[in-house]
């Protein structure tokens, strides 16, 4: 039985370190010695591995066509077999890993594991650091479009005032953080993780950022609350609060005495609870059931395109992006299908599908329960979001809430999608934090 | 080579995955006069002239082609595996370990022919019922006036399942039984499994599939006979039931609905009904431990995305493998460590074979889906069972996903003619103890003869 050849070293090249860029500050030349060097990464994927990639494709048995006309079974046959066609012809991995690659990016062993980052340092010198962490179907490829506009804010019409210097892991698991070899590996020891990080990268002060599985790493940095961290953002609020919480659990009605906005986050939440959430079932009870998702790119890319109902939040601006057109009223804003592409890819030649599931089995939180946050913190609502956060909850949940803002447009993967505005929201946020 | 060309545009050709060009007649043998000829008329009753021209039972056998064989072996020695998981047990999922050793095996020493010969032993037919091909084994006893029984396997299950109960019931007197006791046996596979074709459109939920079985058996002439059923045989054959199909005489179900109401509510977050005996105490605490450790994740992510988990199922051997074995009823399977326990290494594997040599991981999956709105298999008020007057049989195995008390059984099912807890067996009943399960049958349906 072959082994699985592809082990995350053979498809490093850890050379010598990256000549030093104006984007990479004097802390870095001072890297750490021993098991805390923070040692420069690059990225070169064999040859080998893409062509494996697209042979696997071309030769993949496919199920019999979904006996309905829409997504309600799951990701339609044509759309996979058009998406698998690009995939293994024209889509060029290449663009995004030389994109990657003309970044800063690093390696770094924190509590046994390690950690992959981008660290973008803005050339402004008060410019606020600042921690953004991905989720899942999610990685480090839905950040590519926000770190100019917040690193160099001047560039994008915004003030030099309002720079960041970024940092934007991997989560334990994924892309090419190293995988967890024994459990334990949640969104607390993940925190833990990330606020060893910006303290080894000589950060005395900070904020950090998330949504999806990003949200909860939040959420534990929040509670561990260490005097380094200024404050978080999240456009993935968890705002539910224990009453309503238990009534959506009950499948009861929605409670009397909701106001307006607080009941139809309710019947939103039904929904996602009743019809979006198997995938999460699934993934956060039998991780390791999901063979097909390592051994098959189309099987990984339809259970990562999927992410609960194809035509619905939270999918919607994926399926968007992959048909070329807004699908159910729900644009992809920024999203192209070489986006989509770019971060399966990842998905697939780390071979993360399993081990980023294991995340969801080691979350003991929901992520839409009441975050219980003291530290300041920062809410966007973005209109395709899973359910949009009623300030009334949203103040409950995040009791030092410095800034609350319904977006105009975007969804669930907000960096993703509207780059711009998401900055945008970020900049406004932080202001009161420097 | 498959790949671009979407193998579904038409029915696909039965065991030819690799071929979608190959037509799905070139597989069967319609060599009915041929096989009359061999002289194995008895395995071959003449059947009722059929009501309809496409109401004609025809006879089959497997015939897959070796390149499917060939190509599903290439693809097991391909397999491109995720790291160890991270648990000390299974509670992750399939372990890597166990799993890698049943694929070596797999897609080395395992030989599909046995299994396909097996099968082509029986006799084996096809009919078409309300626009769907249904495939049965069809074996009846030699002695006189014996009890035709349909037998309807669920999911990760097939008509394999069965295989071993068919001489205890058909040839009583070979197993320490009586002629008394014998059976006709009818063994469909469920539309979108095994040979059975699949669906192409939707509404074929159980209630659907009872009718067509209650059609199946009056084609073959049957006027009095009974159904049995595990796993979703058991919502089926209550369907059975239910709809009092001309002719039925009674059913006999291994996982029986019977959660009452008040539990059920509990189940669901509500408060532990009071007045609970010791035995059904324990009951409710085991099946919200079993919800707890996510046995029913498979059911939930089946019910709501049946295309999406077909994908790496149907491309990736191991994926179907890992699939299939998450079922709670597969637990305690120990991947054929002991060689005299059943399921074998070998069974186990005839039955992954199946899907994967039909390509219906996918469409049996669309079964979960098409029972969604009913919910629960296990509850009485969703399985309606307080509409079924005729016989009800139940015999319990102790080490199924869930045990029923009587209490519960009686008052879920208000004809309750039969109800027995064995000391041994689990959810594949018939698998795993067919001459017990046999014995069971020939006491729950002795009143009835």
């Amino acid at each position: 039985m072959p082994a699985n050849s592809q082990t995350r070293r053979q498809v490093l090249a850890t050379g010598a370190a990256l000549a030093a860029s104006s984007l990479v500050g004097e802390q870095m030349s001072r890297a750490a010695e021993g098991s805390n060097a923070i040692r420069p990464f690059h990225i070169d994927i064999p040859a080998e591995a893409l062509v494996d990639l697209r042979r696997r494709i071309s030769a993949t048995r496919w199920p019999a066509r979904e006996p309905v006309t829409d997504e309600s079974q799951g990701v339609q046959l044509a759309t996979m077999q058009q998406l698998a066609r690009y995939w293994a012809t024209d889509y060029d991995w290449r663009k995004v890993e030389a994109r990657l690659n003309a970044l800063p990016q690093f390696t770094t062993e924190i509590d046994g594991l390690d950690i992959h980052f981008i660290h973008v340092r803005s050339n402004h010198d008060n410019a606020l650091p600042l921690i953004v962490t991905h989720g899942w179907p999610g990685s480090i490829v839905e950040q590519l479009k926000i770190i100019d506009p917040l690193a160099n804010p001047t560039a994008h019409g915004a003030s030099a005032s309002d720079a960041f210097h970024l940092v934007i892991p991997s989560l334990p698991g994924y892309g090419f953080s190293g995988k967890p070899t024994t459990t334990g590996w949640g969104a607390e020891r993940t925190a833990n993780a990330w606020v060893v990080l910006m303290k080894r990268l000589g950060y005395t002060r900070f904020a950090s950022q998330g949504g999806d599985l990003g949200a909860g790493v939040c959420t534990a940095m929040a509670k561990q609350a260490p005097p380094e961290l200024l404050g978080i953002h999240t456009n993935f609020p968890g705002t539910i609060p224990t009453d309503v919480a238990r009534a959506l659990a009950a499948g009861d009605p929605p409670p009397p005495g909701l106001l307006a906005d607080e009941k139809h986050a309710y019947e939103q939440l039904q929904v996602l609870f009743s019809k979006r959430r198997a995938y999460a079932q699934m993934m956060g009870t039998r991780p390791q059931t999901l063979y097909g998702l390592e051994d098959s790119p189309v099987g990984l890319a339809a259970w990562l395109f999927d992410h609960g109902d194809g035509y619905g939040q939270p999918a919607a601006s994926i399926t968007s992006a992959v048909l070329g057109r807004a699908v159910n009223g729900h644009s992809a804003g920024d999203l192209t299908r070489d986006d989509v592409l770019d971060d399966f890819t990842l998905y697939w030649l780390t071979s993360t599908a399993v081990s980023a599931a294991r995340f969801y089995w080691e979350l003991h939180f929901s992520l839409y329960n009441a975050a219980d946050v003291s530290i300041p913190a920062a809410v966007s609502v973005f209109p395709g979001e899973n359910y949009q956060a009623p300030r009334s909850w949203t103040e409950r949940a995040y009791k030092k809430l410095i800034y609350f803002n319904h977006v105009a447009e975007g969804g669930h993967y907000a960096a993703w999608e509207q780059p711009k505005l998401f900055s945008a929201e970020l900049r406004a946020a932080f202001r009161s934090l420097r | 080579m498959l790949g671009t060309d979407p193998l579904a545009t038409r029915q696909p050709a039965r065991g030819v995955a690799s071929e979608p060009q190959l037509d799905r007649r070139q597989l069967l043998s319609t060599a009915a006069m041929g096989i009359a000829a061999a002289g194995a008329a008895s395995l071959f009753p003449a059947y009722p002239a059929p009501a309809a021209p496409g109401d004609a039972i025809r006879p089959f056998r497997a015939i897959v082609p070796q390149d499917a064989i060939d190509d599903l072996r290439r693809r097991i020695a391909m397999t491109r595996w995720p790291d160890k998981e991270t648990a000390a047990d299974q509670s992750q999922g399939v372990q890597l370990a166990k799993l890698q050793e049943l694929l070596q095996y797999w897609g080395g020493a395992y030989d599909w022919r046995k299994a396909e010969a097996k099968l082509n032993a029986l006799p084996q037919f096809m009919t078409n019922i309300d626009g769907v091909d249904i495939h049965f084994i069809h074996v009846r006893s030699r002695h006189p006036n014996a009890l035709p029984v349909i037998i309807t396997h669920g999911w990760p299950g097939s008509i394999i399942e069965q295989l071993k109960i068919i001489d205890p019931l058909t040839n009583p007197t070979a197993h320490g039984g009586q002629a008394e006791d014998a059976f006709d046996v009818v063994i469909p596979s469920l539309p979108g499994y095994g040979f059975s074709a699949r669906p192409t459109g939707t509404g074929w939920d159980p209630d659907r599939i009872a009718r067509a079985w209650a059609e199946l058996m009056k084609r073959l002439g049957y006027n009095r006979y009974v159904a049995q059923g595990g796993d979703w045989g058991t919502p089926i054959s209550s369907a059975m039931a239910r709809q009092a199909a001309t002719g039925l005489l009674g059913i006999h179900i291994n996982l029986p609905a019977t959660v009452p109401p008040e539990v059920a509510a509990a189940l669901a977050g509500g408060p532990v009904p009071p007045g609970l005996s010791e035995k059904e105490r324990a009951v409710v605490e085991a099946l919200m431990i079993s919800g707890k450790n996510g046995n029913l994740a498979y059911f939930t992510m089946m019910t709501a995305r049946p295309q999406t988990v077909g994908y790496g199922a149907t491309d990736s051997p191991a994926g179907l493998a890992a699939w299939v074995l998450v079922h709670p009823g597969f637990a305690h399977w120990t991947y054929g460590a002991d060689p005299e326990k059943s399921p074998t290494k070998d069974d186990v594997l005839d039955n992954i074979t199946l899907y994967w040599l039909t390509n219906t991981a996918t469409s049996a999956a669309r079964l979960y889906w098409e029972n969604g709105a009913r919910g629960s298999v296990i509850v009485a008020a969703a399985q309606r069972t307080a509409e079924i007057s005729l016989p009800v049989a139940i015999t319990v195995f102790p080490e199924d996903v869930y045990r029923p008390p009587e209490t519960w059984a009686r008052r879920a099912y208000r004809n309750l003619i039969y109800f027995h807890e064995v000391d041994r067996g689990g959810h594949f009943a018939a698998w795993e103890q067919p001459e017990l399960f046999s014995a069971e049958l020939r006491a729950a349906f002795r009143s009835l003869r």
